[in-house]
């Protein structure tokens, strides 16, 4: 099925009309020595049948195993209506439309996500979403310079207890924007970023302090203390959140005294499926002051000539197709199709249910370090209050346990060694709510025979 | 026809600036600018202290059609700037030339003002504009 609209015959005529003998000629003025060759090494095109069995047999190989690994993205249950609705001809598209004479039904969905995700962080405005939780963040960073205009600094603090592949892309992708950014050690015993890592940056100009809640290693920080601490030290604060915490954490726009300026996050573990991680879902919460430096398409509510409600982009002239080169970032689209997603899925599950699922989720992580913990062999890294995730730290390398548990059909966590060297043999696990007990149990029991086995030391 | 004050000096990218009895110089749009800008909604102007040099772009201003930059005709700080735009930028629209103003500058040079165009340069200027 052809995609592109053009006809043979279009693209003859409209050539003639402009006297060009061919579409190559269009491209004259790139020299030869930079244009792209035909691909090497690329098979040819299959068919949909040939990939659909290509595809199944390689899924097969992954089996099923048992999950508890989070590091980022979630794994938990997704109502069976979430994607049936999802997929609806209405809502399944690649592109997101925006007109707002022909796609009122999208544009109030965002509107509705908005409004959600507003209500869920606390704060006064959300954007349509951003690509990732990472690029959220990095969107953010860049966003606080520009917000805080007093600032002349460009240095953002970032907690070396947030997660490590978010510190990687705030770097390459806001790094060669003239940010600067220093790492706020984390403590020892607790795994949370302290106060007093702060004085010493006292009386300099930083624009931003970010915060992650809970933090990479599930540990929950003293969001109150270290937002008042920034904001009369003269910083924005961003905070990074998991928006399922949400339902049972205090959300950012109430911590401290005056809360957070700018709230983002991975909107994955709203009824997206894992997936090789991605395509998942950023999104990004403000005040009201500081939405005209939001990336990012915005919808409202207004009324039409006859002065019924509708829905229509707004705040456009922040952006790239109207202020060009100096638009507030070239991120112009949102997820669309993973959005839709996670409004039905808040919609479906409602504030009770989320709550439920954050706490469940909580207890099943409890039962999961308490049953791991017994073995002799696992510690816990932090003493701290956490929420559904835990650093163990293992008497050996990681590695090793990591791929007898897997040939146990078991996941068993995230190896966090190469990213925290210092901390001996660091493992992060996740118990969600969709871990039962005897999933608890058979994971200790593994991991209990393979550390009394010789042979994984 | 918009209305180009006889006392006040132009640039040609639609700005005004008046020389003030205690030698700052205010700046804001001209009624031009505002009639082809539409309806304003924000204007984001420079904090106090900064300082500008002429021709740089050191204010914007944001209608339902469009956002654009302001450029400073002098060199010097910042030594106001107008507030009450934060709560009504309609005051662009209804009186560019008064309760509108955006900034108001020291210049290093005084002399500087007077290389700028005077009302007649700036009307010509228009008039170059619109043929």
């Amino acid at each position: 099925m052809p995609f592109i609209p053009h006809t043979a015959d279009d693209i003859r005529d409209m050539l003639a009309a402009i006297g060009a003998p061919g579409i190559d000629a269009l491209f004259d003025e790139i020299p030869a020595n930079l244009r792209s060759r035909a691909l090497d090494g690329i098979p040819p095109a299959a068919s949909e049948m040939e990939i659909g069995r290509l595809m199944t047999e390689r899924a097969a190989r992954d089996g099923r195993r048992l999950n508890f690994i989070g590091a980022g993205a979630y794994e938990h249950h997704v109502p069976a209506a979430v994607w049936a609705i999802v997929t609806r001809g209405e809502f399944y598209s690649a592109y997101t439309p925006y007109q707002a004479e022909a796609s009122q039904g999208t544009l109030q969905l965002l509107y509705e996500y908005q409004s959600m995700m507003a209500s869920l962080t606390g704060m006064e405005a959300s954007n349509a979403s951003l690509y990732d939780g990472a690029t959220a963040l990095a969107e953010a960073c860049l966003m606080a310079v520009r917000a805080h205009r007093k600032s002349k600094s460009a240095r953002v603090l970032l907690p070396a207890a947030l997660n490590p592949t978010y510190r990687d892309v705030v770097h390459a992708v806001a790094g060669n924007q003239n940010l600067a950014f220093e790492l706020l050690p984390y403590d020892a015993k607790g795994g949370h970023t302290t106060v007093a890592s702060l004085e010493k940056y006292r009386g300099q100009d930083i624009t931003a302090l970010v915060i992650q809640q809970p933090n990479f290693f599930g540990t929950l920080e003293d969001v109150d203390a270290l937002t008042d601490w920034a904001h009369a030290a003269g910083m924005l604060v961003i905070a990074v959140v998991n928006p399922v915490s949400l339902a049972t954490l205090k959300p950012p726009g109430q911590w401290g005294t005056k809360g957070v300026d700018i709230v983002c996050g991975e909107g994955q573990p709203l009824g997206v499926p894992l997936s090789s991680g991605g395509p998942y879902f950023g999104f990004m919460t403000t005040r009201m002051e500081h939405i005209r430096q939001m990336p990012g398409r915005i919808v409202g509510r207004t009324v039409d000539l006859d002065g019924k409600p509708g829905f229509t982009l707004t705040l456009q002239a922040r952006e790239q197709h109207i202020r060009r080169s100096k638009a507030t970032s070239n991120i112009c689209t949102n997820q669309g199709l993973l959005v839709t997603a996670a409004t039905i899925y808040m919609s479906l599950v409602g504030a009770r249910g989320l709550a439920q699922v954050a706490a469940t989720s909580m207890e099943r992580t409890a039962q999961l370090v308490a049953a791991l913990t017994r073995i002799p062999g696992v510690r816990l890294a932090f003493d701290r209050p956490r929420f559904h995730e835990a650093l163990l730290l293992l008497d050996r390398p990681v590695r090793g346990v990591l791929q007898a548990l897997a040939d146990r059909g078991i996941v068993g966590g995230f190896d966090a060694s190469a990213d925290y060297p210092s901390l001996d043999n660091g493992l992060l696990v996740c118990a969600t709510e969709t871990r039962t007990l005897e999933d608890i149990e058979a994971y200790a029991q593994a991991l209990g025979e393979i550390m009394t086995s010789a042979a994984a030391a | 026809m918009s209305n180009v004050p006889a006392d006040l000096r132009y640039l040609k990218s639609h700005e005004w600036a008046r020389l003030e009895a205690d030698g700052t110089v205010t700046v804001g749009i001209s009624d031009h600018a505002q009639q082809a800008l539409g309806d304003l909604v924000f204007a984001e102007v420079p904090e106090a202290g900064r300082r500008v040099t002429a021709g740089e772009a050191c204010a914007v201003v944001e209608s339902v059609k469009a956002a654009s930059d302001v450029y400073s005709p002098v060199s010097g700080e910042v030594v106001a700037a107008n507030a009450d735009l934060g709560g009504q930028p309609e005051l662009i629209n209804q009186d560019p030339y008064g309760a509108g103003w955006l900034m108001r500058i020291r210049p290093d040079d005084k002399a500087h003002f007077s290389t700028l165009l005077d009302a007649k340069a700036y009307e010509a200027a228009l008039a170059a504009e619109t043929h």
